[in-house]
C-alpha cells in the first residue's frame, strides 16, 4: 500500500484556493492603497473592501451595511456576545442563553461574564447532538439579554434547529446570535429568512487566509465600538482594514456558497462509506445524528485506545485528522463536546473526527480504511484497556 | 505540540511492547478516565531485570516514556531501577512538551509499581524499600 497524503481536517483549517490567492496578491505589492486614503489607490482599496463585504452579505442573505469585518471567529463570538451584553446590562438585562457543547470563544466569553454580574444557562444537548428549542423557550426570562446557539458543532457536526430558535427569540424579543463558523458554506443560510440576528463567520474555514472573519449585526441592533481609533467599520472597528485578506474572503465566500448542494452530493456518500467502513470494527460508535449533520464531518469513538496515539498513527500514515481527547486539547478532560452528549471519559479519549471536502477522493476513502483498522488493531494490542475489555472485566 | 524525533521514535517503534508470562512483578498505574494506563511487566533473577515489557493506553508521550523505561531498566539491578526517575526518561527522550511531563512520572511509578508487586510476591513488605506509589500531581 502507498502512502498518501489525505487532509480530513477541514474543520480545523483549509488551503487557501488558488482563486482566492490570486484575488489577494495585487492588494500586497500594487493595490496597497489604505482605504482611508483620498488619492485613486486609497479610493480603490476601498471599493474593494466594499465589494468583498457585498459579497460576503449576499452569501448569507444579508444588507453590506450589516456586515463587519473582523479579524476571526473568535473575535466575532466576543464582540457579539460582550456588546450585547454590555448594551442589555444598561437595561437590567443580566442573563444570556446559550448551550453546553458551543465552541469555546462561546462559552470562555460567557463564562467571562458570569465573574462581572452576568448570570448564563447553559442548555444541554441531547444524546445525538442537539439542542431543543423548547429548552430555549423555558428558559427565557424577563432578564434575558441575549440567546447564544452554535448553527453546527465543531467537533460532532450536528445542524441545530436555527430557525426555531429565532422564533422563539423574536416571539420573546430577544437577541439571537448564532457561531455559524462551520456551516458557512456546507449548508444553506439567509439569515433573513432565518430570523438570525446576529452571526459569527470565519474565513479560514472556507479556503480564505488566517486571521480574517466577519459578523453579521442585523439592522436595528447597535453593538458598542470594539476598537476605539480611527473611522474604519463605521467607527465600530478602528485598525486599518487588512484589505487582501477582506478580498480573500470575499471571493472565499463567494465561492463556497456557490453550489452548497451539489458539494454535498458528492461528499456525503463518500463520509457514510466512511462511517460505515469504521463502524464496522467492534466496539465503535458515531457521534452525533447521522443524518442531521455537516457533509463532510464524521466523528467515531473507538474504543480501548487513545485518540492522540490514533492521530499520530494516522499522521504517520500520511492522514491528517483530529481528535476529542484531553491529550490533544492541552487539558486532562476530553471533549465537552463528547461529555456533553453523555459519552464518558474513557470513550471520550478515543474520539476521530474528520472533516472532508470534495478533493478526498473515491480512493481516498479506500485507503482511510485500509489504514485505520490496522492502526486501530495495533494499538489496541498494546493497550491495557482493551485487554480488560476483551476479559470482561472493568477497567474504570 | 512539539514531539522531539526520539519521542515520535519511541511511539511508531516502542521497544518491549507485550506481556511477560510468569512474570516476577506487574504494575498498574494511571486509569482511563484520565486518558493514561500504563501495565509493566518484569522478569527478575538474582535481582537482576532480565526482562521488562509494558502495554499502554495512552498518548504518544505515555507510549514513548512506557517504551524508554523499559529500555532503561533491562539489565539493571533493582536498586538501580529504583533510582530511575521521571526526568531520567524525559532526558532520554531528548524532553518532552510541558503538558506531558505527567506521563514520564507515570512510567517512573509504574516501573515502582512493578517493582513493589515483586517484593509483596516474595513476601517482602514493599513499602520500607519503595515507598508510596504516588500519581503524578496534575
Amino acid at each position: 500500500m502507498e502512502k498518501k497524503f489525505i487532509y480530513a481536517d477541514n474543520a480545523a483549517t483549509t488551503a487557501v484556493s488558488e482563486e482566492v490567492l490570486n484575488a489577494m496578491l495585487p492588494h500586497f505589492t500594487k493595490a496597497y492603497g489604505n482605504a482611508s486614503s483620498i488619492y485613486k489607490l486609497g479610493r480603490d482599496a476601498q471599493k474593494d473592501v466594499e465589494k468583498a463585504r457585498e459579497k460576503v452579505a449576499k452569501a448569507i442573505g444579508a444588507e453590506p451595511g450589516e456586515i463587519f469585518f473582523t479579524s476571526c471567529g473568535s473575535e466575532s463570538d466576543n464582540w457579539a456576545i460582550k456588546g450585547v451584553a454590555e448594551n442589555m446590562a444598561k437595561k437590567g438585562k443580566k442573563h444570556i442563553i446559550t448551550s453546553v457543547f458551543e465552541h469555546h470563544a462561546v462559552l470562555h466569553t460567557c463564562q467571562y461574564l458570569e465573574k462581572h454580574g452576568f448570570e448564563v444557562t447553559y442548555i444541554p444537548v441531547s444524546s445525538d447532538g442537539f439542542v431543543n428549542p423548547e429548552d430555549i423557550k423555558n428558559a427565557i426570562r424577563e432578564d434575558t439579554a441575549l440567546v447564544t446557539i452554535m448553527y453546527a458543532n465543531n467537533e460532532i457536526g450536528t445542524i441545530q434547529p436555527i430557525e426555531e430558535i429565532a422564533k422563539i427569540c423574536k416571539e420573546k424579543k430577544v437577541i439571537f446570535h448564532t457561531d455559524a463558523v462551520q456551516a458557512v458554506g456546507h449548508v444553506e443560510i439567509d439569515v433573513k429568512k432565518q430570523g438570525i440576528d446576529m452571526l459569527s463567520l470565519s474565513g479560514h474555514k472556507i479556503h480564505a487566509q488566517k486571521g480574517i472573519g466577519a459578523l453579521y449585526v442585523r439592522k436595528g441592533i447597535t453593538l458598542p465600538n470594539l476598537i476605539h481609533g480611527g473611522a474604519q467599520e463605521r467607527n465600530k472597528r478602528a485598525g486599518t482594514e487588512n484589505v487582501p485578506a477582506i478580498v480573500g474572503l470575499g471571493v472565499a465566500i463567494e465561492s463556497a456558497t456557490k453550489n452548497i448542494s451539489e458539494k454535498a452530493e458528492i461528499i456525503t456518500p463518500r463520509r457514510n462509506r466512511l462511517i460505515d467502513g469504521i463502524l464496522k470494527l467492534p466496539y465503535t460508535r458515531l457521534n452525533g445524528n447521522r443524518n442531521k449533520r455537516l457533509p463532510g464531518n464524521l466523528n467515531i469513538s473507538i474504543e480501548g485506545i487513545e485518540g492522540e496515539s490514533l492521530l499520530l498513527m494516522l499522521d504517520l500514515n500520511g492522514i491528517c485528522a483530529s481528535s476529542g481527547s484531553a491529550c490533544t486539547s492541552g487539558s486532562l478532560d476530553p471533549s465537552h463536546v463528547l461529555l456533553a452528549i453523555g459519552l464518558k471519559h474513557e470513550v471520550a479519549h478515543g474520539s476521530l473526527r474528520l472533516s472532508i471536502e470534495e478533493d478526498v477522493t473515491d480512493e481516498d476513502v479506500d485507503y482511510i480504511l485500509e489504514v485505520i483498522p490496522k492502526v486501530v488493531e495495533r494499538l489496541r494490542s498494546m493497550s491495557p484497556v482493551w485487554e480488560k475489555m476483551m476479559k470482561g472485566e472493568s477497567y474504570e | 505540540m512539539m514531539y522531539s524525533e526520539k519521542v515520535l521514535d519511541h511511539f511508531s517503534n516502542p521497544r518491549n511492547v507485550g506481556e511477560i508470562e510468569n512474570a516476577d512483578g506487574v504494575g498498574e498505574i494511571g486509569n482511563a478516565k484520565c486518558g493514561d494506563i500504563m501495565k509493566m511487566y518484569l522478569k527478575i533473577d538474582d535481582g537482576i531485570i532480565t526482562d521488562a515489557k509494558f502495554k499502554t493506553f495512552g498518548c504518544g508521550a505515555a507510549v514513548a516514556t512506557s517504551s524508554m523505561a523499559t529500555e532503561l531498566i533491562k539489565g539493571k539491578s533493582i536498586d538501580d531501577a529504583l533510582k530511575l526517575t521521571n526526568d531520567a526518561v524525559v532526558e532520554a527522550l531528548d524532553g518532552l512538551p510541558a503538558v506531558k511531563i505527567h506521563c514520564s512520572v507515570l512510567a517512573e511509578q509504574a516501573v515502582r509499581s512493578a517493582l513493589s508487586d515483586y517484593y509483596t510476591r516474595q513476601g517482602i513488605d514493599p513499602l520500607p524499600i519503595i515507598g508510596e506509589i504516588k500519581m503524578p500531581e496534575e
